[in-house]
């Protein structure tokens, strides 16, 4: 461990606003390139189960 | 050397099953490398001399922008493919990579941004490396806005392809304009050829992290492609008992 308290590790010697909106950005967009896709599937396979239904029924 | 599995690649019947095999590996293994990666290079690694804590943004700066490039050297690959063998699956591969290249991009320049502001003491410079991977992220804005253009799903494969096969020349001039234009950004940490100028302990969690960012890649890009062949393929009996089997549970 670099650090030898956690108050330590959070103020990174003075750059932790930098270092920590850097990683916060960036898992952010990380998340959100899981996230925009999985919801796309879900509402893309609902809309899909609707319309096969729709034309089972005719 | 065997092809079929080349020929194969044009079923997309079959890249939908083998991809779904591979996702859940990809996805753990992407998952596993970025956490260890993430506390190895934010807490353990230890801070450099003269950057102090900062240059820890290496460890998502670097990864990043790796992989913005690799990514549309990608994009050019597939597209050549897509071209020369009117491969569709080439296409699927080419559009639903180029959003994650533009976000890649965007991560390497907005971390950049905040690691030169405690270094050179100010958030853009209009320096080679800086500018040329501006270039790269309009490439990518490009690429992405061409694809929507065009409503023919072949005339837009063909466009694409060639913008991304005229845009790779400026993968080398990222790469290597650090060399020959007088740049505040530093020279490459990592060249195959030589020793990495930095300790082990430093560089061992960025190639973790290095891992980590393309295992993300390779299965968020499985992950789009497998929508992208359910949307093109929803006439084909496989697509509709698939997705019957998908979303049997909500009935």
């Amino acid at each position: 461990m670099n650090f030898s308290s956690f108050s330590e590790f959070m103020a990174m010697g003075q750059h932790g606003l930098y270092v920590w909106s850097a990683y916060g950005i960036s898992i952010a967009v990380l998340l959100l390139n899981v996230g925009l896709p999985w919801l796309a599937k879900r509402r893309y396979l609902q809309d899909e189960a609707r319309r096969m239904r729709r034309e089972e029924k005719r | 050397m065997n092809w079929t599995w080349f020929h194969k690649l044009g079923s997309p019947k079959w890249f939908y099953e083998i991809s779904g095999r591979w996702l859940p590996w990809l996805g753990w293994a992407a998952l596993v490398l970025i956490s260890v990666g993430l506390v190895w290079g934010l807490a353990f690694a230890p801070e450099d001399y003269q950057q102090g804590n900062s240059f820890r943004i290496i460890y998502i700066h670097v990864p990043s922008a790796f992989l913005a490039q690799s990514v549309y050297v990608m994009l050019a690959v597939a597209g050549l493919v897509g071209l020369v063998w009117k491969m569709k699956l080439a296409d699927v591969a080419l559009q639903q990579a180029a959003p994650i290249g533009a976000w890649m991009t965007c991560i390497a320049l907005l971390t950049g941004a905040v690691w030169g502001k405690p270094t050179w003491g100010s958030w853009w410079v209009w320096d080679a490396r800086l500018t040329s991977m501006l270039i790269l992220l309009f490439l990518y804005f490009g690429v992405i806005a061409l694809g929507h253009a065009i409503t023919n799903r072949d005339s837009a494969a063909k466009a694409c392809a060639v913008l991304a096969i005229v845009g790779v020349v400026n993968i080398p001039i990222i790469k290597y304009s650090v060399e020959w234009w007088n740049t505040l950004h530093q020279p490459a940490t990592f060249k195959v050829t030589e020793k990495p100028a930095m300790p082990v302990e430093m560089w061992l969690p960025l190639l973790v992290m290095v891992l980590g960012f393309y295992c993300f890649f390779a299965a968020v890009l499985l992950m789009r492609m497998r929508l992208e062949v359910l949307r093109r393929e929803s006439r084909a009996s496989w697509v509709r008992s698939e997705v019957r089997a998908l979303t049997e549970g909500e009935r």
